[in-house]
């Protein structure tokens, strides 16, 4: 206790020191159970959830946000067969670079994110649009309602756009985001992640998920990453550093490939050359 | 064996998908553009206005969810245009997005869809993977696959008409919880 009184002479601390009552043990045994339930029940039966599970409680966000009625299974008709087209006019080459929006260079870790969008056979998802938005280098967002005590950096804002090319390839530039406090519970903090949206050839394929940096000590205690419970399926949000990524003297690379769920449609021609 | 000409062989998807995760409370100065939620200009002849909140299972507003929009034309046709996130006048994608507002709701200007129902795809802070659901026309509450669902359940996927549109609330949970859809039952069957 008097430990704390002494720090602040000598270490800055927040204003609003007021933090919630959960502790990060009571979310990590709830986080425990659920993890456990789910391996004793694949064992059993060998039903995998391959998508985070709306009923997670240690997200305590979730708890009146959830359905509790199972979804309707029902066959995609009509427009649900089909995507909203998007194009160069939609999209400008620049949104790509998220370190080129302002006149100086943001500060942190220049990197380059890339990697394939595929169906769930395997084929690139083409001409299509992907959506990324993420915290700067020290974990803020440029975004009002982050009140996170860290600074905002004016050559950053954290928004890029892109369309994939002919094989299925994304491609952005940017900084690596810092990992950032939130209000889950006490001393609650995501690991550094990057915001994806994406869209497929069906809008029964539209996906808006979470890419992750490789070894992040934050993995086991954040709810949003482990209400995914089946472990394979969530380390599928995790991107690889690749070295042939990485360029000389000025930015380090990662690969991250993106499956989107099945497709009722009929492949084109197009798509069974690919 | 070789496969008879023009037959195609039944896939099993090879891949398995990568997972959903919650949009989080930072989209708004991402995700949704100026004019998106506007895919026909407001008040325009032929143009009608569907709005509604998004409420959680306490049946408080949502206001931090953000609502997308996917549309056959009046002719039931399926529009296949760029320009959802650079709009120009007279051109219709199909195709929007609206956050909600401080009091959970969203709003598009848009037209009546030939094909009967609105496509929805619903998103928010606290929701760990996207929702689909359908907001049918009022016309077309005698769909026949609305009436496989319980009365009340299909109720919930019925737009009430207006003035100028229809409203259609999307219940997250609760009593009068929206009849959410699970696209991928084939995959499994």
């Amino acid at each position: 206790m008097p430990t704390v009184g002494v720090m602040t002479d000598t270490v800055r601390q927040p204003v609003d020191a007021s933090t919630p009552d959960v502790t990060q043990a009571q979310i990590s045994a709830q986080m425990e159970d659920a993890a456990q339930s789910y391996l004793r029940g694949l064992a059993d039966h060998g039903r995998r959830e391959l998508h985070p599970r709306l009923d997670y409680p240690a997200y305590r966000s979730s708890v009146l946000r959830h359905p509790t009625k199972d979804p309707v299974p029902v066959d995609p008709e009509g427009v649900e067969l089909w995507s909203p087209v998007f194009g160069e006019r939609d999209v400008a080459a620049v949104e790509a670079d998220l370190t080129a929006v302002h006149a100086g260079e943001p500060l942190g870790e220049r990197i380059v994110v890339t990697g394939r969008v595929l169906d769930a056979h395997g084929r690139p998802v083409r001409r299509q649009l992907v959506e990324v938005w993420q915290a700067n280098a020290s974990g803020r967002y440029a975004h009002q309602r982050d009140q996170h005590p860290a600074p905002l950096d004016p050559n950053f804002t954290g928004v890029g756009r892109c369309l994939t090319d002919d094989q299925g390839w994304y491609r952005f530039q940017t900084i690596k985001p810092g990992p950032y406090p939130w209000r889950n519970h006490r001393n609650a903090w995501r690991p550094a992640h990057i915001h994806f949206s994406l869209f497929g050839t069906e809008f029964t394929q539209r996906l808006v998920t979470q890419m992750y940096f490789p070894g992040d000590p934050l993995f086991a205690l954040d709810p949003i990453y482990q209400s995914i419970l089946d472990p394979a399926a969530r380390e599928r949000l995790i991107a690889s550093y690749d070295h042939d990524l990485t360029q000389p003297e000025w930015a380090t690379g990662y690969r991250w490939d993106i499956v989107l769920d099945g497709t009722r449609r009929t492949p084109t021609e197009e798509d069974v050359d690919a | 064996m070789p496969e008879a000409r023009g037959i195609r062989p039944v896939e099993t998807p090879a891949l398995d998908p990568t997972p959903g995760q919650t949009v989080g409370p930072f989209f708004g100065f991402a995700l949704p553009v100026p004019g998106g939620a506007e895919i026909a200009p407001a008040g325009a002849a032929g143009a009608v206005r569907l709005h509604g909140r998004v409420l959680d299972g306490a049946g408080s507003p949502v206001p931090d969810a953000m609502v997308e929009l996917w549309q056959s034309d009046t002719d039931g046709a399926v529009v296949q245009q760029a320009g959802s996130l650079r709009r120009s006048a007279g051109e219709f994608t199909g195709w929007g997005r609206a956050a909600t507002d401080a009091d959970g709701w969203y709003e598009f200007w848009t037209r009546v869809p030939g094909g009967g129902f609105f496509s929805l795809a619903v998103f928010a802070r606290g929701l760990m993977h996207r929702l689909f659901t359908r907001a049918y026309l009022p016309t077309a509450a005698s769909d026949p696959w609305l009436s496989t669902l319980p009365q009340d359940r299909a109720g919930t996927l019925v737009a009430r008409a207006q003035d100028d549109g229809f409203v259609f609330d999307i219940h997250l949970q609760g009593d009068q919880e929206t009849v959410f859809l699970d696209f991928s039952a084939r995959d499994r069957r």
